[in-house]
């Protein structure tokens, strides 16, 4: 698998980056590296082993379900950009255009 | 040509843990904006989610109730999209590897058939923050205390075939999730949330025609006026030459459509991958066995005693068994008043339904408990009283806390009349006192019959017992 500055500037929109054609360039470069690092993978036969999920082989521990955080909303709103009436404020966001 | 609507479902469950289900932080609703909502939810730098037992144990227990297979190893992924409510720029949940895998939910239709219907999956994951777009005039609002609530994504094959399928199947869901004790169900809270998939295809056709996913529809009702909605808006596009666009849409309950929500060209990818934050999660047989030994007898399960005990139909059986305090109701009264199940379910279906769905209340909420129902019950059972004077009782009862059903015919003297030589008095008065209508009876206009019936019952008061009634009229006019 081959990456190019196409793939890159779709990966940068969906994660809401954006790139110079200098850039696109460096970062299809770096992350063919990584692909073709991965790629080692692909000589040894994996038939039959379950593909893991975390690279521990361990199993999630759990809490018991009880409330155990207090209320930090004023610490919290302290450290935004905006807050207002115990909200945080952002630019408008709509996402439901009419058609 | 006739077309065939092809429906399936995707229902968002929120668990009813007292912790969100990667904090420990409250879940409770109704409170103050972003008071419930500390570092893991709004995921400030440095902090790991630790999973809650509980949510994963009520996953379980919904997997088991609905026959399903519950995964030995489930594994959480990460779904990447922006939106201010969702802090992280991820939504943790589960993908490839889902706790609950192919059930069956069998539903019972009004018109007495059952309808199976396949539940693909059942997914636990993290709700978002809520966004409140109508208050600050240009900007947006955050409420994060709903992040990180836990969620059961409960996805359906598509195998309704009537708005009125989904939305009995969806009462049904309600009914078990509350029986299990893992939701609340409340749809108008937001506690259950329903996206409905729709397509049409030619009646006989095999592939299924292209869908639209209408999302959030809030109640039974816009659930089956969305769908109804969306039937009609694909055939009359098809029907016209065009093409129907995979597209989401959203409901408008003011204007009873839907609209397209989101422009194709932003097409989602969600880039799930499994997230390094969380380890797979196993389930152990033991644990399978320890939350099996929890589940109540179900509803489908108390419904097929109903009809077997007590000789009931399966849609009566199942409306009496949709809720724990309906069918506890049913039992009780049974039990106190010695009275046959099916007077009792006559009652609770028309008189108690009735007056119970004109105040809104549930049955929990009855002002009429089921001691005092019975008592009214066995009097009818015992021919104390008609049923029509019953209903006279009944109203009185409603209106009046802790009356009996004993005191108020004492009082009102609604004693049904039984006594043979006071019906066969007041009969033989009756004709005496219509000649004409008697020799027009005997001269053969049968219809007169009533009204000596309704005579008797006016002479007295409604009271006397109409088989008694018919059986001593036949006698006298021959």
């Amino acid at each position: 698998m081959q990456i190019d500055a196409n793939e890159i500037q779709k990966i940068g929109k969906l994660a809401k980056l954006s790139f110079d054609k200098k850039e696109q360039e460096k970062y299809a470069e770096n992350l063919n590296k990584i692909l073709d690092f991965v790629e080692q993978m692909n000589q040894y036969d994996t038939t039959g082993i379950t593909p893991m999920a975390h690279p521990l082989d361990i199993a999630q521990p759990m809490r018991k379900d009880a409330v155990t955080e207090p209320d930090v909303r004023e610490d919290m709103l302290k450290l935004a950009p905006e807050a207002n009436a115990g909200l945080y404020v952002v630019p408008q966001v709509i996402e439901d255009k009419e058609s | 040509m006739s077309w065939e609507p092809v429906i399936g479902l995707e229902i968002h469950v929120q668990l009813k843990t007292e912790s969100k289900i990667f904090s420990g932080a409250a879940t409770k609703f109704g409170a103050e904006p972003n008071t419930q909502a500390c570092a893991v939810d709004l995921a400030l730098p440095g902090v790991l989610p630790v999973f809650n037992e509980t949510a994963n144990r009520m996953a379980i227990k919904f997997g088991l109730a609905i026959g399903a297979e519950i995964a030995e190893r489930s594994v959480f992924a990460r779904k990447n999209y922006f939106y201010p409510d969702l802090p992280k720029g991820y939504q943790i949940s589960q993908y490839e590897l889902p706790i609950v895998e192919k059930g069956l939910i069998n539903v019972a239709m009004p018109d007495g058939t059952t309808k199976p219907i396949r539940i693909t999956r059942a997914h636990l994951e993290e709700d978002a923050g809520k966004s409140v777009h109508d208050v600050f005039p240009g900007q947006t609002g955050v409420d994060l205390n709903r992040a990180g609530t836990p969620l059961l994504e409960v996805v359906t094959e598509p195998d309704f075939r009537s708005a009125e399928e989904a939305s009995v199947f969806l009462k049904t869901l309600r009914g078990l999730i509350r029986y299990l004790e893992i939701s609340d169900g409340n749809m108008q809270e937001g506690s259950m949330r329903c996206d409905v998939n729709v397509s049409v295809r030619r009646r006989g056709a095999e592939k299924y025609g292209t869908r639209a996913e209408v999302k959030n529809v809030n109640s039974f009702r816009f659930v089956e006026k969305a769908i109804e909605y969306e039937i009609e808006r694909q055939i009359l596009i098809i029907e016209d030459g065009g093409e129907i666009a995979q597209e989401t849409r959203l409901f408008d309950p003011s204007r009873n459509e839907t609209r397209s929500m989101r422009s194709k060209e932003e097409a989602t990818d969600y880039r799930y991958f499994p997230c390094p934050d969380l380890l797979p999660v196993e389930t152990t047989k033991e644990l399978i066995e320890e939350v099996k030994a929890t589940i109540p007898e179900l509803p489908w399960e108390k419904q097929a005693r109903f009809e077997a005990d007590y000789g009931l139909n399966t849609y009566n059986a199942s409306l009496l068994a949709q809720s724990k305090s309906s069918a506890k109701y049913f039992e009780d009264v049974i039990e106190i008043s010695k009275a046959p199940a099916k007077l009792v379910a006559n009652w609770m279906g028309d008189e108690l339904a009735a007056a119970l769905n004109k105040e809104n209340l549930s049955i929990a909420e009855c002002p009429i408990s089921a001691e005092r129902f019975a008592g009214l019950i066995a009097r009818i059972a015992d021919n104390t009283i008609s049923g029509k004077i019953a209903k006279t009782v009944f109203e009185a009862m409603w209106n009046e806390a802790n009356s009996t059903a004993d005191d108020i015919i004492e009082k009102q003297g609604l004693k049904q009349i039984t006594d043979p030589a006071q019906i066969k008095a007041v009969v033989e008065d009756i004709i005496t006192q219509n000649p004409k209508q008697v020799q027009q009876y005997k001269g053969g206009n049968e219809r007169l019959f009533g009204f000596f019936v309704g005579q008797t019952m006016k002479a007295t008061q409604g009271k006397a017992n109409p088989q008694q009634v018919n059986a001593v009229l036949k006698e006298l006019l021959g």
